[in-house]
């Protein structure tokens, strides 16, 4: 794989705050490659700079050394315009206390991204409709956020997410406000959308979401430490786990 | 599988081997297909030579028998109230790992840190399956229910893992 084939591509990426004594490297020579239509799962414990590592490849924040590059295009030294371009229409964001304007109806909140996008209000509409059925939110999509189950809402928080057909969606602790019924949920709305060609990236400590991706790192220190594929393997003994079988 | 859950599933009412296997298979999901019917058979065997159950025809008319049935004794309802009332749960052999760790690292013999992704590897294929079987249950359902508390145990087991390895790297990096 190159830059050509992956969505995503970081080379010896970095990031570092602080200097001399106090310098942290949040971020430490991290190599990456996204497959498209790969679900990955970054794990590992707070502070391992999981999430400096998110904001990175959706363009939230700079690395400090490394290349970046999305669908073939470098992205660590784009303008801060160009950065702003790339959020908007490359990238859809997922967030784990969901982010959704409590004013606006669930609807509205999936057709912001597309009108913020310049597309018409009439098509910004229609693909919020057709995503909040793809969700299974269609008869919601007058309800206010507040009128919505934490599942629901993290549901539609997805759609808005899709809202401009991004090349990659990134999660940040997507079930960290969820019980176990909603994680549920947003897991087969993943699987859907894995199925439908989705790439995702999801930073998360919920052992759940990274036993369903396609592959899992575990990160430490700035660091990758361990990678394992996931995709086609099982164990074949879930029932003696549990003392059943013979 | 114990003995007595199969006499507990008979309590509800007599019932043919088939239709034992169903209540069990509606209970289990995915999962009761690990259990073959041979076995539930064998233990139905074992309980009626304890005198738990017996197994007769039941009469549908004066001159009309209907299939054989298992059901249970008296001496099978007061086990299956015991059984109810006792309190057990399975117990994890977490001192077995634990030991291996210290084994390992004091004789020099393996990393402990290897040791421990290698069992994380094996725990996350766990929870994969065990995690896509639920997604697989519809919403209420009883092996659905089953299912969670698979998952839970799993993550419990992942954390204390990362325990482990946090623990780990800590002494490698004093010594």
């Amino acid at each position: 794989m190159n830059e050509e084939e992956s969505v995503l591509l970081a080379r010896g990426l970095r990031k570092e705050y602080g200097s001399g004594e106090g310098l942290v490297r949040a971020v430490d020579a991290v190599d990456l490659e996204v497959a498209r239509g790969e679900t990955l799962a970054i794990m590992g414990p707070s502070g391992c700079g999981k999430s400096t590592m998110l904001h990175l490849m959706g363009g939230l924040d700079r690395p400090s050394a490394g290349e970046l590059w999305l669908n073939g295009s470098r992205i660590d030294r784009l303008s801060e315009r160009g950065l702003a371009q790339l959020r908007r229409h490359e990238i859809g964001f997922i967030f784990q206390a969901f982010h959704l304007m409590d004013e606006l109806t669930a609807q509205e909140n999936v057709e912001l991204p597309a009108l913020l996008a310049g597309r018409s209000p009439r098509e910004a509409r229609r693909r919020a409709f057709q995503l909040l059925d793809q969700v299974g939110l269609g008869e919601r999509a007058t309800h206010l956020p507040s009128a919505l189950s934490g599942g629901q809402r993290q549901r539609v928080a997805i759609a808005r997410a899709l809202a401009n057909e991004p090349l990659l969606v990134l999660a940040d602790e997507p079930t960290g406000n969820l019980d176990s019924a909603a994680t549920l949920e947003v897991l087969r709305l993943f699987e859907d959308l894995h199925t439908g060609g989705l790439t995702l990236v999801v930073v998360t400590h919920d052992e759940r979401i990274a036993a369903t991706a396609d592959r899992m790192i575990s990160m430490r220190d700035g660091a990758f430490v361990d990678e394992t594929r996931l995709t086609g393997s099982t164990s074949g003994n879930l029932a003696g786990l549990i003392g059943l079988g013979s | 599988m114990q003995q007595e859950v199969v006499l507990a599933m008979l309590a509800k009412e007599p019932s043919q081997g088939f239709q034992l296997r169903a209540r069990l298979d509606q209970a289990l999901g995915a999962l009761g297909e690990a259990m073959n019917d041979g076995q539930i058979y064998v233990t139905l065997g074992r309980l009626e030579k304890a005198g738990l159950v017996v197994r007769q025809h039941v009469p549908i008319s004066a001159d009309r028998r209907g299939p054989k049935v298992y059901e249970l004794t008296a001496t099978g309802q007061e086990r299956v109230s015991e059984w109810l009332g006792e309190v057990s749960w399975p117990k994890p052999d977490l001192a077995e790992f634990h030991l291996k760790l210290i084994a390992a690292a004091a004789a020099g013999l393996a990393d402990p840190i290897g040791i421990v992704d290698v069992q994380r590897r094996e725990l996350i294929r766990r929870l994969r399956e065990a995690q896509r079987a639920a997604m697989a249950e519809s919403d209420g359902s009883e092996a659905g229910l089953l299912l969670e508390g698979i998952t839970l145990r799993l993550q419990a087991d992942l954390r204390w893992l990362e325990a482990c390895e946090r623990s780990w790297t800590d002494r490698r990096k004093r010594s």
